[in-house]
């Protein structure tokens, strides 16, 4: 029973911190998901003195992934006058181009500042549109999610790490003893730690199965699916194949280092 | 005859302050059978522990079983330690180990066969009459017990040395008596060199002995 109980205290930790690394990851996924979906409806409007080829925008800044002209119709049809269809034409041909340009992935203040700055290289464009402020507000709203998704991430890493330490002292004592008679009967290292490094393997082991059940449930589940739905974002909530191994390496990384630090700290006694 | 100890002008000592044995000289025969007495906290159990490598000398030569262990590597003293066996007042046992697989552990360390060591096990559970115990751990067992098991586990790997601290210490006559007897077993059917730290010597042991007592930290041979 009581070594159930050592088990189930680093096999909980080790939880907390997989469960904390795995969620920051959906946050993050789930952040560049929203990011290229607001890229996709993110656009901004040029005004040219003159027709400029999609191909010709395109070099002006790496970031445009499509150009799009605007029709001048709509602008002719504010003017709601009674001009004729000959006069018309040629006043669609004095009036300035509109372009709407698409851009790859959604920018930061610093992009969009780098993509006028290209844009305005091309002489024929007069005017640059980057609706700046709505988009400012959104981008600072996903940075600042994502951060405190980090922070509070890292503050759980860290008081789970501080249990790990005093599960370390536990450990320490428990095995001292066993490792010290061994000693005594010329046990190499390697023998005398095997068994704690067995015991730090299997936790590991356990505690990424059951945080890969846990996750492959939250990926199925219907709620999670329809809050994702909702935000119009397609989210890959759990990797079969990256993130388990993902958690597995930090899970054995993590358990296996207490274990070194349990046979570094080992001091024989007599 | 050969010499299993040789030691010359060896001092032990915890911290600078303070010499437990100074400059003593001394050696044990192949095969014998030796006491060492002297009043608490004269520095017997701390000669012992010289023995096995637990502490180094701080000055003088000490070779035990052919090492030289007043400058010893970790993986030779691991080698002269898989041929000696060790008895302690407190047992000492792995308390979350079954007596079987305590007793199995310097048989494992020293690599011998799944079959040899379980016909070993068994038969030394029988000559310390535990072989209905096996499978209990070291807590269920009484004193007496427990100290037996730590004899079977010393004499398992049939070690060139036994070094043994205060065996009986802890032990009522009858459960003393029996550790005697094994010990005697031990050095007059294997030839297996004993050493035993003790406040008295048992009268009733048949066997020829050298008795070494310390005091103030010098080494006398009585007889």
């Amino acid at each position: 029973m009581k070594s159930v109980k050592n088990h189930f205290s680093l096999i909980i930790a080790l939880l907390s911190i997989l469960f904390c690394i795995q969620i920051f990851i959906i946050v993050d996924r789930s952040i560049e998901a929203y990011k290229e979906n607001l890229a996709n409806n993110y656009s901004i409007v040029v005004v040219s003195k003159k027709q400029i080829k999609e191909k010709e925008m395109l070099l002006l800044d790496e970031s445009i992934s499509s150009v799009q002209e605007l029709p001048p119709d709509n602008v002719i049809k504010r003017l709601n006058t009674n001009i004729d269809k000959k006069n018309m034409n040629l006043l669609k041909l004095t009036l300035p181009k509109f372009y709407k340009l698409y851009l790859y992935k959604f920018p930061t203040p610093d992009d969009i500042k780098k993509l006028k700055l290209n844009l305005s290289k091309n002489k024929s464009i007069t005017k640059i549109e980057d609706f700046a402020k709505t988009h400012d507000t959104t981008y600072k709203l996903l940075v600042l999610f994502k951060n405190v998704v980090f922070i509070f991430a890292m503050v759980v890493s860290i008081v789970t790490m501080l249990l790990i330490l005093k599960e370390l002292r536990i450990w320490q004592f428990k095995h001292n003893e066993r490792m010290s008679v061994m000693g005594l009967f010329g046990a190499p290292i390697w023998l005398r730690s095997a068994i704690l490094f067995r015991l730090a393997i299997v936790d590991a082991l356990i505690s990424s199965v059951l945080i890969f059940l846990i996750f492959i449930y939250i990926s199925t589940n219907k709620w999670v699916l329809l809050q994702f739905q909702n935000l119009n974002i397609k989210v890959e909530v759990f990797n079969l194949v990256n993130d388990s191994l993902l958690l597995l390496a930090i899970s054995l990384i993590v358990s296996v280092t207490l274990a070194a630090m349990v046979v570094l700290g080992h001091k024989e006694e007599v | 005859m050969d010499k299993v100890i040789v030691a010359n002008d060896i001092s032990l000592s915890y911290n600078a302050n303070e010499t437990i044995i100074n400059q003593a000289n001394f050696s044990v025969d192949s095969g014998s059978f030796v006491f060492i007495t002297g009043a608490s906290g004269s520095g017997k159990s701390t000669l012992l522990k010289s023995f096995f490598g637990a502490i180094k000398p701080i000055q003088g030569s000490l070779i035990v079983g052919g090492v030289e262990l007043s400058d010893v590597s970790k993986n030779k003293l691991n080698f002269l330690r898989r041929h000696i066996g060790i008895v302690f007042q407190d047992y000492k046992l792995i308390k979350e180990w079954t007596i079987e697989k305590n007793i199995m552990m310097p048989l494992i360390i020293n690599g011998y066969e799944k079959s040899v060591i379980q016909n070993q096990v068994e038969s030394l559970l029988k000559h310390v009459r535990l072989k209905h115990q096996a499978g209990k751990y070291p807590l269920e067992l009484s004193g007496g017990e427990q100290q037996r098991v730590a004899m079977a586990r010393a004499l398992s790997h049939n070690p060139i040395l036994i070094l043994a601290d205060e065996p009986t210490g802890n032990l009522d006559e009858y459960s003393s008596q029996l550790i005697w007897n094994l010990l005697e077993g031990a050095n007059t059917q294997l030839k297996t060199t004993i050493i035993v730290v003790t406040h008295r010597i048992p009268s009733t042991l048949n066997v020829n002995y050298k008795h070494y007592h310390i005091e103030y930290g010098e080494i006398y041979e009585i007889s």
